[in-house]
């Protein structure tokens, strides 16, 4: 059985159909962890994050307080919110987005005052028009409270928030292709060394870049103190985390549940969560963390939902998805589309992304649609193994970003654990599901 | 002679106040340029770029890479069907191919009423609610066929007039205010930043 006991520390308001607004935000204690922000020490605000040993939220699992730390001394810095949530089957950011702004807000005003920041920009994906639209209220309730502003709530401490609209790119996930949007460009990433945000980030100063779930964190953890929530989850995996459930389960949705203390089967059967898989089918396979990430079999379904525990067996929990394969889907097509999408999405700077995702595309399409050939399992491989040398996990880079060394993830899975379907298909001339 | 109506060109004026660089008001100027023409026109997108000292080519430039900026006209609704890989194991791909046969028109195409463009898109992070359909950006929760067909029937009467805006009309709340933190503060650090950058740039 699952374990449900733990506090919902960013999802407290989903009972509300109002929780969008001020006045339930004030009404349910909105607020209360920025005024006690304020009468602390900047520093003091920063170790108490660092306490709480809270890992970034958007997927690369960096710890916040060690990112902040990181942040060079400069007259100017800035505070960038990444909300671009654009990796397929994650969707804990637009639910945060939409259903509690404020949470959000408040959040960013503390970060802002423990980075001692005095603009801090919310890139939020440009399909989000309602969210868009609730955080732009939020924002503008938040000055009207005394929360942004001049001298917020009566400290020495001034914030400006903008709300920066996306418009439909999925590298501007990754923080610098972000920064380059921010900056009224082409989502181009940039290359590390030198520009690392922290050093040379938005407008060439140091940047903080966090997810938008992160931030969500920040006000509990104020209030109750970083302690208390490191004393959640187990090992480096602390606190709870939005886990957005997606595909063949009866009760897709998005569940705070305690880190580690859970597993896949918890989440994927429980009742009070995934509900099961529909018709009561067998798992196929699980896909974890983003479609960027390796797939794991029905074998790993006991495993605990903590960042090292997936990441020890050979995946890792990334931006918190998890998509299920029934026995019925086919992996073929999956495998298909998830490389269409990273086709699609590739920024094209850099060959062996660009034309590969392409070239893998166009295999892939073959293999389930007719005129698939039992060499291009191999060529799949060798194409990939040109973006991700080794096909090892974590991948190693041959780009400027992590897009193109994401690309193999699905391919070398599926290849590695279903290769009689891909076998199947080429025999049958075509998909033999239809 | 602004191409941009009284409003947008004073909202446009107002984004481009929020940041430290004109160039960076870019997206969301182009948004305007989209709620008031449905896409991007040539005289918008010079307009744009007077507003953030770029060149007309920089704007295209700029604009063609972003999905969500049309280059071309497009119908009042844009119906986004969604066919990534929690959509496509919960009929993306069917409902796309519905959508298809009912409006009349291929993926990428517009219907011959000019009133709806169809795309195939990618995830839009809703996928407890899958297939995914979006209309202008607006989640309308169709997941079926029949579903599907009362939608395009509402949003021909107007039955969805106040939930679905017209193509382009991306955020209809208005900021309330500019930047309020302390002037000089930010005019120093607009300084400093310059000062920073220059020296880099030695």
């Amino acid at each position: 059985m699952a374990y449900l006991d733990s506090p919902q520390i960013v999802s407290s308001r989903k009972e509300y159909a109002d929780s969008f607004t001020l006045a339930r935000y004030l009404a349910t204690g909105g607020y209360e962890g920025l005024k006690k922000a304020l009468s602390m020490f900047p520093e003091q605000v920063a170790a108490e994050v660092d306490a709480a040993s809270l890992l970034g939220r958007g997927g690369a699992g960096f710890p916040a307080g060690r990112k902040w730390s990181m942040l060079r001394k400069s007259a100017v810095s800035y505070l960038v919110v990444n909300g671009d949530e654009s990796e397929p089957a994650t969707f804990k950011d637009h639910y945060l987005v939409e259903r509690d702004p404020h949470q959000l807000v408040e959040g960013v005003i503390i970060a802002a005052y423990a980075l001692q920041v005095n603009r801090a920009f919310i890139f939020l994906r440009g399909e989000f028009a309602l969210g868009l639209e609730r955080l732009t209220q939020a924002v503008n309730d938040a000055y009207e409270h005394g929360a942004l502003g001049r001298k917020i709530f009566g400290s020495d401490f001034s914030l400006d928030i903008v709300v920066h609209p996306g418009a439909g790119a999925y590298i501007c996930g990754e923080e610098t292709g972000l920064i380059e949007a921010l900056e009224g460009k082409r989502g181009f990433p940039r290359i590390k060394p030198p520009f690392f945000p922290a050093v040379t980030g938005l407008y060439g100063e140091p940047t903080v870049v966090n997810n938008v779930e992160t931030m969500s964190n920040l006000p509990w953890i104020v209030l109750n103190g970083g302690a208390a929530f490191a004393a959640l989850g187990a090992g480096r995996s602390t606190g709870t985390r939005l886990f957005a459930l997606a595909g063949r389960v009866n009760n897709p949705g998005v569940y705070e549940i305690e880190m580690v203390k859970n597993t896949f089967r918890d989440i994927i059967y429980d009742p009070a969560l995934g509900g099961g898989i529909i018709g009561d089918k067998a798992v196929k396979a699980i896909i974890p963390g983003g479609v960027s990430a390796p797939w794991f079999g029905p074998d790993q379904l006991d495993l605990p939902l903590g960042q090292d525990e997936v990441a020890a067996a050979g995946s890792m929990l990334g931006s918190g998805s998890i998509v299920v394969l029934d026995e019925d889907s086919c992996v073929v097509r999956a495998t298909w589309r998830i490389t269409k999408f990273f086709s699609r999405e590739s920024c094209g700077q850099c060959t062996p992304c660009r034309e590969g995702s392409g070239w893998l595309e166009r295999m892939l399409y073959r293999l389930e649609h007719g005129g698939g050939r039992i060499e291009d399992l191999d060529l799949l491989l060798d194409v990939s193994d040109n973006i991700a040398p080794g096909l090892t996990w974590p991948p190693q880079q041959t780009t400027i970003c992590v897009l193109g060394p994401s690309i193999p993830s699905s391919i070398h899975s599926a290849i590695s654990m279903f290769r009689d379907d891909f076998v199947a298909h080429v025999d049958h001339g075509s998909c033999p599901h239809g | 002679m602004s191409h941009l109506r009284t409003e947008l060109r004073q909202r446009a004026e107002e984004i481009v106040a929020l940041y430290p660089t004109r160039r960076s008001a870019m997206l969301p100027l182009l948004h305007l340029a989209q709620e008031q023409d449905g896409y991007l026109t040539d005289e918008a997108m010079a307009e744009v770029a007077e507003l953030t000292g770029t060149t007309p080519a920089e704007v295209r430039g700029t604009a063609s890479f972003y999905d969500m900026f049309h280059l071309e006209p497009v119908g009042r609704y844009v119906v986004g069907v969604c066919t990534n890989i929690a959509c496509l194991l919960r009929g993306g791909e069917e409902l796309l191919e519905h959508a298809s046969a009912v409006l009349g028109c291929a993926v990428g195409g517009t219907s011959d009423d000019g009133l709806f463009t169809l795309e195939e898109t990618e995830c839009l992070a809703d996928c407890n609610i899958a297939p995914v359909v979006q209309v202008n950006h607006r989640y309308v929760r169709t997941t079926t066929p029949e579903a599907f067909d009362g939608l395009i029937e509402d949003l021909r009467a107007g039955r969805l007039d106040h939930d679905v805006p017209p193509h382009g009309t991306l955020i209809r709340v208005r900021r309330s205010g500019g930047l309020r933190a302390d002037a000089s503060e930010i005019a120093t650090e607009r300084a400093s930043a310059r000062e920073a950058r220059a020296k880099r740039e030695q």
